[in-house]
């Protein structure tokens, strides 16, 4: 008797996992993930209490819209995203005529009640579409299927960057473009529209561009040209990063950042301030737990039974991914600055819903596998 | 199941898609393993350099103002340029506690509300360390003062910086416009980051039609500064670039001899070469001096202009309306020839007044008892009021209003300033639309004599009048020259456009009027015969009479007894010399009562000096 109820416990948590169609190893690495990011997000809004209690608010929240997600039945999912689509696009076409502007874009909607960014959804919507459209055909993908699958790309990802909003188009791009490349787009395809871009660059930069678009994309290709704006984010946050060593100055210490130095320290910088004050050594361990998270979605993608799975695990895997690589890039100055934030440590609420809500989709797909197995 | 479907091979697509996870996560590793790679230079190689900048130094960016491009008039006359000037600014960041400070700078200092306000304004926008002018213009006692006690205060600075100066003070203040102050409204319509550092924007004029050109391009400094804030050294710098600039067209000379020529009148006067479109001068009295509104006006000296009841602000020349008068009768008649309305011999004869059929009213002739029989060439020449009538009665308001479109009047002249206006040239449709009523044949009578509704601005008649003389050849009037471009120092020609030019149906039609034009001035009964004593050229031109207030049927006017303010204003148009026009001229004089006397004067003068003694 003792002995049953002793497995019956331990198996417990795992019956619980089951029961709520949650994946114990991803779950766990986004709390852990979390927590890091209000430890941060404490020091980076210089010690307020209410922005940190207002962020974990919105992490439960989001994590609850995560467990309904992952309890929507695979079947189900494919049978929405079309209408998810459609309604995402007409929502981004409302907010051409009737959206309220925001830091000089136009992207927010207002509902009443709620005022959200219509192009969120179709972060989801467009590898969704995309996935549900290949994964009946034989694949690798042919002509007409790359055809097709790019148009419904296109359309949304045109839309968001003419808001502007070139930092979620790039997302939504990547997004359509990874269930693509996952579903087999032959290499000499791939290749060719690599060369068939960079020959119409030039073109497109003589004609289609305006001057003053000219100047705003060359500012993003080398930001030290305009030290005044946002090239002055990018050397101070140089020096806030390289200046925290080896094992950073410390929680709460960090000099650059605490010293208001960083410009949007809490949101699209907040790497910044976690490089100062954790140094190489905490950054290392925060790029391996978000190398972890991304691994455990190949992994689910890898071992799904069907196509539609494989192709929506993997690309959402890999978007989270783009993320990740455009901000670290961008705040070391690797790369032009976008408006792309730190996934799920960056204050705000509007990624993260849809962040967590991605990988609601990817552990209904893990639970889809062991019923249909 | 379909034929594709059946084609279907899960097990080589698995394999497929799980080759490309593979391969996604290799890259995956492969660029955040950059990123490893890029923080690690950052935090272990130049982590060295970094912390330096971090700890003890900090870099700063300092944004250089560029300096306003200069203004010259045709002949290279200086008409705006930039001297160094005195101003108290405060590097907010390094003040232990600024409202304490600002209490005390006020000891030596004397700075308003408004100083103050716009002082928090601009340190909420920009970067602590960057140095905000508290007061402008600050006078030697004042720097003298604050100097000796400077030491007291930490972050406080007198710097002396370029400011813009109008070397000629009032003289062409309308023709230019002024720079002020930048405020919070300016910055949101520019490049905020242009401006840093700037402290003047063009308000109004010339000064704000060019801004982007007179502007320049901010510089900017890196420089490593200590805790306290004191600059160490400078690591890279790109200088700012001065602004365009302007050469005009305005004739400097020709401006003040107009300004002189007007004495104590109010009123305004514009000069244009016909041939190309170019503003000679262009005058609106009374005038002030700019400079005053460069470094904030004060309470005082606004008040007094302000209300001053002779509105030396108000720009006369691109703003004022004003009913054209007889001036207009050589368009209408010109028009009335060429519809076919009137041939040139055809005679009506005045009695003092005009009445339409059906109406009672008598609408009344200048002279009372009558011109006698009138041709078009004598209604010119002396001005008669019934035939125009007649000549209006017959072409309708519809016809008139095409054809007077077709040399300007009622739309803009698209002149590069700010504050111009359309005048109006009353139609029907006009008429509905802005009060709702039907038009009254007796309103194109009173337009016919350019009165009623009819509107022009002075600019606007010198324009119509150059285009006249030009034989409806209309240009876009152009106050720039050309534009001398920074740092090449090329010159850019900034033409003027030719508006669609108006094609005579019959080329003898205008050569009637442009006698009857010159009559006005040469013949003997001329109405601005004035002029022509010892005149060494042949000038055409038009008087007329503009009546500020209606008088009633029965009464008269009276000029010994009507106020000053509501006599009526005396204008005059003319082009020179008759047979190759070089400059045309249109005038207002505001309650000068006779276009012959008092307007036609003043247009001689400006000829004279621009056709005799171009020196």
């Amino acid at each position: 008797m003792n002995q049953v109820l002793d497995s019956a416990s331990i198996s417990y948590s795992r019956r619980a996992m089951d029961a709520l169609r949650l994946d114990p190893v991803l779950l766990s690495l986004l709390i852990v993930l979390a927590l890091f990011g209000s430890m941060v997000l404490y020091s980076a809004s210089g010690a307020d209490q209410a922005i940190v209690i207002r962020q974990s608010t919105r992490i439960v929240f989001a994590l609850l819209l995560m467990i309904a997600v992952a309890n929507i039945p695979l079947r189900m999912i494919r049978k929405i995203s079309i209408w998810l689509y459609l309604a995402g696009v007409a929502m981004l076409v409302a907010v051409m005529f009737y959206g309220e502007v925001g830091k000089g874009a136009q992207r927010w909607l207002n509902l009443g009640i709620v005022r959200f960014q219509p192009s969120e959804i179709l972060k989801l919507a467009v590898p969704m579409i995309v996935a549900t459209y290949l994964a009946n055909r034989v694949l690798p993908v042919g002509l007409k299927e790359l055809m097709v699958s790019s148009i419904l790309v296109l359309i949304p990802v045109l839309l968001i960057a003419r808001q502007p909003d070139l930092g979620t188009a790039i997302l939504v791009g990547s997004a359509g473009f990874f269930v693509l490349f996952l579903a087999g787009v032959r290499w000499r395809v791939i290749i060719s529209l690599g060369v068939l871009m960079s020959a119409m660059a030039p073109l497109l930069w003589k004609f289609a561009l305006h001057d003053y678009q000219r100047k705003r994309i060359l500012t993003l290709l080398d930001p030290e040209t305009d030290p005044l704006g946002s090239g002055y984010h990018i050397i101070q946050s140089k020096i806030a990063i390289g200046s925290g060593g080896v094992y950073g100055k410390g929680w709460l210490n960090g000099t650059q950042s605490q010293l208001d130095f960083i410009p949007e320290r809490s949101t699209d910088f907040i790497f910044s301030v976690f490089g100062e004050e954790f140094g190489f050594f905490g950054s290392a361990v925060l790029i391996l737990i978000y190398l972890a998270i991304i691994f455990r979605g190949l992994y689910i993608a890898a071992h799904s039974k069907e196509n539609f799975g494989r192709l929506l695990a993997g690309a959402l895997s890999l978007t989270f991914f783009v993320y990740l690589f455009v901000n670290t890039g961008m705040v070391t100055g690797m790369l032009p600055v976008v408006g792309v934030p730190l996934p799920l440590i960056s204050y705000g609420g509007t990624s993260m819903v849809t962040l967590m809500m991605g990988f609601g989709l990817i552990m209904s797909i893990r639970s889809a596998k062991r019923f249909l197995g | 199941m379909s034929k594709r479907e059946q084609l279907k091979d899960d097990f080589l697509e698995n394999r497929l898609i799980r080759r490309r996870l593979a391969l996604s996560a290799f890259f995956t590793v492969i660029l955040l393993s950059l990123v490893l790679g890029r923080l690690y230079v950052l935090q272990i190689i130049e982590h060295e350099h970094f912390s330096t900048l971090s700890d003890s130094n900090r870099i700063r960016i300092k944004a250089l103002p560029p300096t306003r491009g200069l203004i010259f008039d045709r002949h290279g006359v200086v008409m705006a340029n930039n001297l160094p000037a005195y101003r108290l600014e405060i590097v907010p960041e390094q003040v232990e506690n600024l409202d304490d400070t600002l209490l005390q700078l006020k000891q030596y200092i004397d700075y308003t509300e408004q100083d103050l306000k716009r002082f928090k304004q601009f340190s909420k926008r920009r970067r602590p360390f960057e140095s905000i002018p508290l007061r402008l213009n600050l006078k030697d006692e004042e720097v003298a003062r604050l100097a000796v006690n400077l030491h007291r205060f930490e972050g406080v600075e007198i710097n002396a910086r370029l400011t813009r100066n109008y070397p000629q003070g009032a003289h062409a203040v309308h023709a230019l416009g002024y720079v002020g102050r930048i405020d919070v409204k300016d910055l949101g319509k520019v490049n905020e980051n242009e401006y840093a550092g700037t402290t003047h924007i063009g308000k109004l004029g010339l000064e704000k039609f060019y801004e982007n050109e007179l502007h320049g391009a901010v510089g900017v400094q890196q420089v490593e500064v200590n805790a306290g804030g004191r600059t160490l050294r400078v690591l890279s710098e790109s200088p700012p670039v001065q602004g365009n600039n302007l050469h005009l067209t305005i004739d400097s000379r020709l401006q003040k001899i107009a300004e002189e020529a007007f004495a104590d009148y109010t009123g305004a006067v514009v000069a244009i070469d016909p041939s190309n479109g170019e503003i000679l001068a262009l005058v609106s009295m009374p005038i002030f001096d700019p400079n005053l509104f460069v470094n904030g006006i004060s309470f005082d000296n606004y008040h007094a202009l302000r209300d001053s009841i002779k509105r030396p602000l108000f720009n006369r020349a691109l703003s004022g309306q004003y009913p054209p008068g007889s001036t207009s009768k050589p368009f209408l008649g010109l028009g009335g020839l060429e519809e076919k309305v009137k041939t040139v011999d055809q005679k009506k004869y005045c009695i003092g007044y005009y009445k339409l059929p059906n109406e009672p009213r008598r609408y009344r002739d200048w002279k009372k008892q009558g011109h006698g029989r009138m041709d078009l060439h004598d209604a010119i020449t002396q001005s008669c009021d019934v035939y125009f009538y007649d000549l209006s009665h017959e072409m309708g308001i519809d016809r008139m209003s095409e054809f007077m479109a077709k040399f300007g009047f009622g739309t803009k002249t698209g002149v590069d300033s700010t504050g111009e206006r359309n005048g109006l040239y009353p139609s029907r449709e006009w008429k509905r639309s802005s009060e709702g009523m039907v038009w009254f044949p007796g309103e194109t009578l009173i337009t016919g004599i350019g009165q009623g509704a009819f509107l022009v601005t002075p600019l606007q008649l010198a324009n119509s009048t150059a285009a006249f003389s030009r034989k409806g050849v209309r240009y876009q009037p152009r106050l720039v020259k050309s534009i001398e471009k920074i740092p090449d120092y090329t010159m850019v020609k900034n033409a003027s456009k030719v508006v669609e030019p108006y094609q005579l149906k019959n080329e003898q039609n205008w050569v009637h009027v442009h006698n009857a034009m010159i009559s006005v001035v040469h013949g003997l009964r001329g109405t601005a015969r004035v002029i022509n004593k010892g005149i060494q050229y042949q000038v055409a031109g038009k008087t007329g009479t503009a009546q500020v207030f209606g008088i009633a049927q029965e009464e008269e006017y009276d000029e010994e007894t009507v106020a000053e303010k509501l006599r009526d204003h005396a204008l005059f148009i003319s082009y020179a010399p008759a047979h190759d026009p070089q400059i045309a001229v249109a005038v207002i004089v505001e309650n000068g009562s006779h276009g012959g006397s008092v307007a036609a004067p003043i247009a001689r003068r400006i000829m004279d000096a621009y056709l005799l003694d171009e020196s």
